[in-house]
């Protein structure tokens, strides 16, 4: 009897006296993300997951990502097979209204210059040690856009998968810091307080229509690897344009999008445990894409510098910094910043089309280098 | 093929093919509108 009880007691106490020291840091990370999301409103319906999956999956013995565990089973399920980003994609384009930038198709140039920032962190990414495939997972993080991320780096770099999930959520909630002090550095006083037309251009449903399918067919003849990434956005989209499956629609901005967050969001906080994640990879990896987003925002003042220099100064450069995914967050940091300098000046609905561009660019980008690893053989056709 | 050989192709192919679909992207937007401009559907006059 008494050595049942020790037994018994031993048992209790094996979770506690198994807790390693990395386990016991990344619960502490884990809450800090949970903080984050709770306390300081940083992407909570993502963070707030992630940061709860880090808990769990770092609970000694509890095997939560062993064979049988649950978080396991999500993890297999949807990130593995890319189901989830796909899945957020068509909620995503289901809410996305793309009417600012029909309205003003040029500006969806300067969603090509946010862009830039991507490609220009790959080179700095090789530059510092990492191989060529973990290089572009970590290189995506600048496409400002969580589900992109998640889908490049889950078919590529899955042990990468936390580190960067986590730092494109981190950093897309951090783009009002982030990029007001490099708008201010890239221009100067007159540039900032160019007031924009409001030029009124109406577009037909037709337009609206089309536009899903012709951007799916064209972009995806084009950079068919990208073609699952463009083409669940743009269903969305028609979803939303067509105006005839508003239940679709509704499920796919709801339902569906609420489900898959939640499950995304606790099968990559399940990718934290401390072996993979306590690591200096994964400093340089949270560096590295502040990096990236501070690049993209600056290519994309410099773009919107030389449009304005192209059109006798019709242009606020300032409207480049919005040229990337994060929407419409980025647009509204680009109208404060706008009003700071002159209060005559409304470029909200110019960042707005160039947003949206970014959207588009951040999806066109990632299918293009997708290609073009592809047509390089480094990935598997 | 070395590294670097391999970043400055996907960084340069990358952007410029990112530019130019983009680009192409405007250019079909603007055929689009062309094509089904606004005040020519009676059912949206409204």
């Amino acid at each position: 009897m008494e050595s049942a009880l020790t037994s018994g007691l031993q048992g209790l106490f094996l979770g506690a006296v198994s807790l390693t020291p990395g386990q016991a840091v990344m619960i502490l990370v884990g809450c800090g993300l949970l903080y984050l999301g709770i306390r300081k409103g940083y992407e909570p319906l993502l963070l707030l997951p992630i940061g709860f999956g880090a808990v769990l999956v770092n609970i000694p013995l509890a095997d939560m990502m062993g064979k049988e565990g649950f978080l396991r089973f999500f993890y297999d399920f949807g990130v593995l097979t890319e189901i989830f980003p796909l899945l957020i994609f068509i909620g995503i384009g289901a809410m996305t209204d793309f009417q600012p930038l029909l309205e003003n198709p040029k500006i969806i140039l300067l969603g090509a210059a946010g862009q830039f920032g991507i490609f220009l962190t790959l080179l700095l990414a090789l530059a510092v040690g990492f191989d060529k495939l973990d290089a572009v997972a970590v290189a995506i993080i600048g496409a400002c856009d969580g589900p992109t991320a998640i889908y490049v780096s889950s078919k590529f770099a899955p042990h990468m998968l936390g580190a960067v999930s986590v730092a494109a959520y981190s950093y897309m909630s951090l783009v009002p810091l982030i990029q007001p002090p490099i708008m201010r550095a890239l221009t100067t006083d007159k540039e900032r307080k160019i007031v924009m037309g409001v030029a009124k251009r109406p577009v037909s449903k037709t337009t609206k229509i089309l536009f899903p399918i012709v951007v799916t067919i064209f972009a995806s003849i084009l950079a068919p690897k990208g073609a699952p990434l463009i083409g669940t956005v743009m269903l969305g989209n028609l979803m939303r344009e067509s105006g005839v499956v508003e239940r679709l629609k509704s499920a796919a901005e709801n339902e569906i999008a609420n489900i898959v967050t939640l499950l995304l969001g606790l099968s990559i906080g399940a990718t934290m445990e401390a072996a993979n994640f306590l690591r200096p990879q994964t400093l340089l990896v949270l560096a590295l894409g502040f990096v990236a987003i501070g690049l993209d925002t600056a290519v994309g003042v410099l773009f919107g510098k030389a449009m304005c220099l192209l059109t006798g100064g019709k242009i606020n450069p300032l409207i480049g910094a919005a040229g990337i995914s994060a929407f419409p967050m980025s647009a509204r940091v680009v109208q404060v910043e706008g009003q700071k300098y002159n209060k005559k000046s409304y470029l909200l609905m110019h960042a707005m089309s160039a947003n949206a561009g970014g959207q588009i660019g951040s999806v066109i980008a990632a299918a293009v280098m997708l290609s073009v690893l592809q047509g390089m053989g480094i990935i598997a056709g | 093929m070395d590294t670097w050989t391999f970043g400055w192709t996907v960084a340069l192919i990358g952007m410029g093919g990112t530019m130019l679909v983009l680009w192409i992207l405007s250019l079909l937007i603007l055929l689009l509108k062309k094509l089904f401009p606004q005040n020519a559907q009676p059912a949206e006059r409204g």
